[in-house]
């Protein structure tokens, strides 16, 4: 398009990437081929999981591993809660972890493994109850990702009497409503379920336009398409970093779904972990300390 | 990877597949929007694939509480086997690493399934219209010599125009010429495969701008129902023969606060 003064602007879409059209070479010879492939290497999603653990789901017949529940919890409220809540009660055991790289990524993949504390995913078990499996996921998972980590994670799960529940993080201004945004209170819970889910949801479903993107909505595809029964509760929030009233928000899943039996209600235990897991931000957040 | 809802895939043999391009405007993702929801199109699949960003909602053509809480993916299948008419609907954009492969991907899905015919609906930026394309109509259609063979000039009779070519050096050199569909994402590559693999596919395209694209999309499916007979048409208003799905609802944002008036 020309401006007034005549030079010519391009116009960007938020449907297509001009770039791309150009990018897309006809003819790329072997040494194209070879960096894409390369980067694509890179790029791939690796799940590990402990030598004890998989020894014991990879002697069964079918080589896939048995749980009843898969719980995974995207981003740091609600990792959070899950670590408030649900692993800070019994022994639980840490079984396995993804390990993956992108351009947010700090450390390659080689060291991200020696610094415990980067962000990344990680799955638990507890002993007296092998049927459940808790991942807590606050990395970042880029778009190409998302997918090969929705595959990776339920591909090794057998389904037939699986039920997955997802908790997840999302800031507000992705909400919308009909109502001004800033009037509603938050933060709020928004439910989503597969067609196989058939208990009753804890909140009302997210209203149409809304749409969910990122891990809970690779997730959820993969399990609509594979007939797993799934549901997503997603918090709304206006707080970005770790925060007592989200983490809270979350307990109201505990009155139906499958974390009831799983989490016991608020323990003066789970009270001090979230003070304690909170405390950090709010320091941070003073000016004067 | 095509997924059936139900345990056995239903046959799409000799049925017209509509699918939207995602291009400009989102002009034929929305009139693909407007047949599903005025047709009332039952599911019957999904497109499962890793060339797709991810993405899920509730039922975007819901039309009561009961059915407003079913799960919709970024790729859909849509069929109604007594119209003998299949749409396909794709939610969200491509993976930037994986355009080809998913053209690859949805040309042998259209091969294996042994489709009639297949229309792309698609746009095209129209801040880049040559002279020849400023008046006018400003929808376009390009068909495979296959397609050709099939309908004949059914298309030239409704009046509609051949996507013109542009010189590959303008200004230089007029003789070779290219086709050169800008904003129109996979449209201009698909086409071509579908050529060179000698399936027909019609591409319909409007030329339009980014901004609110819904009258662009009412031209465009008006334009494919004078041509197929798909909807009904009563009445001089072609837009009111379509029914505005629910998910096109707040397409500007949410509410405006209260105390600015």
């Amino acid at each position: 398009m020309a401006t007034f003064f005549g030079e010519t602007v391009i116009l960007s879409s938020r449907a297509v990437d001009e770039e791309d059209e150009e990018e897309e070479v006809e003819d790329e010879n072997e040494e194209d081929r070879e960096i894409k492939r390369e980067l694509e290497k890179k790029r791939e999603v690796h799940l590990h999981w402990n030598a004890d653990f998989s020894r014991q789901f990879e002697t069964s017949s079918d080589k896939t591993l048995q749980i009843s529940e898969l719980i995974i919890a995207v981003g740091y409220n609600a990792s959070g809660f899950l670590s408030a809540f649900a692993l800070s009660s019994g022994k639980w055991e840490t079984v396995g972890n993804i390990s993956l790289w992108n351009e947010k990524s700090r450390f390659t993949r080689e060291t991200s493994l020696e610094h415990p504390g980067e962000p990344s995913c990680i799955f638990y078990r507890k002993d007296e109850n092998p049927e459940v499996l808790i991942c807590q996921c606050t990395c970042y998972v880029a778009e190409d990702q998302l997918f090969q980590w929705a595959a990776k994670v339920l591909g090794c799960i057998e389904k037939r009497s699986l039920k997955v529940t997802i908790l997840s993080d999302c800031p507000v201004a992705n909400y919308r409503s009909p109502e001004y945004i800033s009037a509603i209170p938050v933060p709020f819970l928004k439910a989503l379920k597969t067609r196989t889910y058939n208990e009753n949801l804890c909140c009302s479903p997210l209203e149409q336009p809304n749409v969910v993107s990122g891990i809970p909505a690779a997730v959820l595809s993969y399990c609509q398409v594979h007939q797993i029964p799934a549901v997503l509760y997603q918090c709304y929030t206006d707080v970005v970093k770790l925060d007592s009233v989200t983490i809270e928000t979350y307990k109201s899943t505990l009155s139906c779904s499958s974390l009831r039996k799983l989490i016991k209600p608020c323990t003066a235990l789970s009270t001090e972990i979230l003070k304690k897991l909170t405390e950090d931000n709010e320091t941070q957040s003073n000016l004067y300390t | 990877m095509f997924v059936p809802v139900e345990n056995a895939s239903p046959t799409f043999k000799d049925s017209i597949l509509i699918m939207p391009a995602v291009s400009v405007g989102n002009v034929g993702q929305l009139a693909v929007d407007l047949l599903i929801s005025t047709l009332n199109m039952p599911c019957v699949g999904y497109i499962h694939t890793d060339c797709l960003i991810p993405m899920v909602g509730n039922h975007p053509y819901a039309t009561s509480e009961e059915n407003s809480s079913e799960l919709s993916t970024n790729a859909e299948v849509y069929f109604l086997p007594e119209k003998k008419l299949a749409v396909l609907q794709i939610r969200s954009p491509t993976v930037k690493s994986k355009t080809r492969q998913f053209r690859h991907l949805i040309l042998s899905w259209i091969k294996s399934n042994q489709f009639s015919r297949s229309i792309l609906l698609s746009s095209s930026h129209a801040y880049q219209c040559d002279d020849r394309q400023l008046s006018g109509s400003p929808l376009r259609y390009l068909q495979t010599l296959e397609m050709k063979n099939i309908i004949g000039d059914e298309l030239q009779k409704l009046d509609l125009k051949e996507l013109e070519t542009t010189p590959a050096f303008p200004g230089i050199s007029e003789t070779e010429q290219r086709l050169w569909i800008p904003g129109g994402g996979i449209t201009k590559r698909f086409f071509t495969e579908c050529s060179s693999e000698h399936i027909p596919l019609a591409v319909l395209l409007i030329f339009c701008s980014e901004g609110d694209n819904i009258p662009e999309a009412f031209t465009l499916i008006n334009f494919l129902n004078r041509w197929l007979h798909l909807v009904e048409t009563t009445g001089a208003v072609e837009s009111h023969n379509w029914k505005i799905p629910c998910s096109w609802k707040l397409l500007f944002g949410s509410g405006i606060p209260p105390a600015i008036f």
